[in-house]
C-alpha cells in the first residue's frame, strides 16, 4: 500500500497535464504558455502535455482577470477537471486584476472563485517562470494526493535569464 | 507441448500481455520521442507513458449513473481486451501453433478497438465525441476496404488464411505491394497525422475521448498502445524472413532470434510512422476519405485481382 502511494506520488509529479483556460486575457500570457510548450523551452521534457479536454487535465492554467462573462465558465471548467487537481494563475491579471482593477466589467481576482495553488507573476511572465510554476503545482499535487486543496499560496520565482 | 498451454503462454506471456503492455508503453514513447526529435525538441523521458498511465489510474472519474454509465465504462475495457488478443495471435515465434482461419480472427480483433471508439463517442453524449465518432466511422469505412483487400490479396496469393503460413512465406512482388498498402492504412488505423481526425487534439477537444477521465482514459491509452503493437507487429511478422530461422539448430537460439527480429522490425515501423506523423499536418475529413477511395483503392483492387488471377492460372 505504501509502495502504491509512493508510485502514485512520483507519477503525479512526473505527468502534469494542463488545460489552458482564458478568462478574458489580452493573449499575452497565452502566447507565453504556447512558447513554454514550443521547441525552445520544450515543457514535454518534464511530462507536461497540453490537453484538449478539461476531463483529461490535472492542472488548470488560467490567464486573464476573470471578466463577468467568464466567471461561470471558469467555475464550470474547474468542476469538470477530475481530482486531484491544481490551479495555476498565470500573470498578474488573475492574481490582482492588474491594470483593470476596480473595473465594473470584472469579477476577479481568480482566487475569489476557485482555490488557486500557484501564482506566476508577470505581465506577461516568462515561459521559464510558467514552467517553474507548473512544476511547483505538480509537486504540490503529488504531496497533497486526494486531500482537498489547502489555501496555501506559493509564488513561483521568476527566473531571469541573463543574456550574454 | 500441450497446445492449450502454448495458446495460454502466447496470450499471457509472449507476444501477449506480459510483453505487449511494456511494449505498448515503449512504442508510445518512441512515437512521442521521434516527433519531438523531428521538431528539434528533447522530448519526454523514457518512463513517460508509464507515469501517465499510473497517474490516470489514481485520478477520480465523474459519476456515471445507470446503464448508460456502465456501457460507457465498458468500451475501453473491450478495446484493451481485443487489442491484447490481437497481439497474442501474432505468429512471432516459429512453430507457435495457431489454427486455420486465425487471420480472420486477427482482423476482427484489430477492428474492434475502432468500433469501441465510435460507440464510446456516441455513448458519451458530448457533441465533440459525436463529431469524433462520425469522423472515425467515415475514416474506418474508407481505409478498411484498402486494408482488407491488401491482406486478402496476400492471403489469396499464399492460398491460406493461416497466419503462420503467411509469416513464413517467401516475399514476392505481390506481397510487397500488399505490405505497402497495409502501411498506407496504418496512420488512419492508429489515428496519427495526417489522419488524426477522430481525436483531433484541440480542434474538437479530444474527440470521442472528451468525456473520459482517470482510469477509463488510462485504459484508452493502453488500448491505443496495444493497437500500435498489434498493427506494427502484423507488418513485422509479414516482413520477417522466417525461412532463415529453421536453419539454426538450437531451438532456444531460433526462438530468441525470431523474437529479436520481430521487435526490431516493429520499432522500425513505429519510427517510420512517427516520422510521417511529424512531417505532415492533419488533413480534412473529405480529403482523407478521397485519398483512400480515389488514390489507394485502385492499387488494392489491382493487387487482389492479380492475386486471384495468379491463383487460378497456376
Amino acid at each position: 500500500m505504501k509502495l502504491w502511494k509512493r508510485l502514485m506520488c512520483t507519477a503525479r509529479r512526473k505527468s502534469p497535464w494542463l488545460f489552458h483556460m482564458n478568462s478574458g486575457s489580452c493573449n499575452g500570457c497565452d502566447i507565453e504558455i504556447i512558447a513554454a510548450l514550443s521547441p525552445r523551452y520544450d515543457a514535454e521534457q518534464l511530462g507536461v502535455l497540453l490537453q484538449g479536454s478539461p476531463r483529461h487535465a490535472d492542472i488548470l492554467v488560467v490567464t486573464g482577470p476573470v471578466t463577468n462573462k467568464a466567471v461561470h465558465a471558469v467555475k464550470t471548467v474547474y468542476d469538470q477537471v477530475c481530482g486531484p487537481k491544481a490551479v495555476v494563475a498565470i500573470g498578474s491579471c488573475p492574481a490582482t486584476t492588474n491594470v483593470f482593477i476596480d473595473s465594473r466589467t470584472l469579477a476577479g481576482p481568480l482566487d475569489k472563485h476557485v482555490p488557486v495553488d500557484v501564482f506566476v507573476p508577470g505581465c506577461p511572465p516568462r515561459p521559464d517562470a510558467i514552467i517553474a510554476g507548473v512544476v511547483k503545482a505538480a509537486t504540490l499535487l503529488a504531496d497533497r494526493g486526494n486531500d482537498s486543496p489547502k489555501p496555501a499560496i506559493v509564488i513561483a520565482e521568476t527566473v531571469v535569464e541573463v543574456q550574454p | 507441448m500441450n497446445p492449450m498451454l502454448t495458446a495460454l503462454a502466447r496470450m499471457l506471456i509472449f507476444p501477449g500481455l506480459l510483453f505487449a503492455v511494456p511494449a505498448a508503453w515503449f512504442f508510445l514513447w518512441v512515437e512521442r520521442k521521434a516527433v519531438a526529435r523531428m521538431q528539434e525538441r528533447v522530448g519526454p523521458p523514457f518512463m513517460q507513458p508509464f507515469w501517465d498511465f499510473m497517474k490516470l489510474l489514481g485520478k477520480s472519474t465523474p459519476p456515471r449513473p445507470g446503464i448508460a454509465g456502465f456501457i460507457m465504462r465498458a468500451w475501453p475495457l473491450i478495446a484493451v481486451a481485443s487489442a491484447a488478443g490481437a497481439v497474442g495471435l501474432l505468429p512471432v515465434l516459429p512453430a507457435s501453433g495457431g489454427f486455420e482461419g486465425d487471420l480472420i480472427l486477427l482482423l476482427a480483433l484489430l477492428e474492434l478497438p475502432s468500433i469501441c471508439i465510435i460507440a464510446a463517442g456516441f455513448s458519451s453524449r458530448s457533441i465533440f465525441g459525436e463529431i469524433g465518432s462520425a469522423r472515425e466511422a467515415a475514416l474506418s469505412v474508407s481505409y478498411n476496404i484498402v486494408f482488407l483487400l491488401a491482406i486478402v490479396s496476400i492471403a489469396a496469393s499464399q492460398h491460406t488464411f493461416r497466419l503462420e503460413a503467411l509469416a513464413s512465406m517467401h516475399p514476392s512482388f505481390l506481397t510487397v505491394l500488399g505490405i505497402i498498402a497495409i502501411l498506407i492504412c496504418l496512420p488512419a488505423k492508429l489515428h496519427i497525422n495526417p489522419f488524426s481526425l477522430p481525436n483531433a487534439e484541440q480542434e474538437i477537444y479530444a474527440g470521442p475521448m472528451t468525456e473520459y477521465a482517470g482510469p477509463e482514459l488510462a485504459m484508452w491509452e493502453l488500448a491505443h498502445g496495444l493497437e500500435w503493437v498489434a498493427a506494427t507487429g502484423l507488418v513485422a511478422t509479414l516482413l520477417t524472413p522466417h525461412n532463415i530461422v529453421p536453419h539454426i539448430a538450437l531451438a532456444w537460439a531460433a526462438t530468441l532470434l525470431a523474437g529479436c527480429i520481430f521487435v526490431v522490425l516493429s520499432v522500425a515501423v513505429v519510427l517510420l510512422l512517427s516520422v510521417l506523423a511529424a512531417a505532415t499536418a492533419r488533413l480534412a475529413i473529405d480529403s482523407s476519405v478521397r485519398f483512400y477511395w480515389q488514390c489507394t483503392l485502385i492499387f488494392a483492387v489491382l493487387a487482389i485481382s492479380s492475386a486471384l488471377f495468379v491463383r487460378f492460372w497456376s
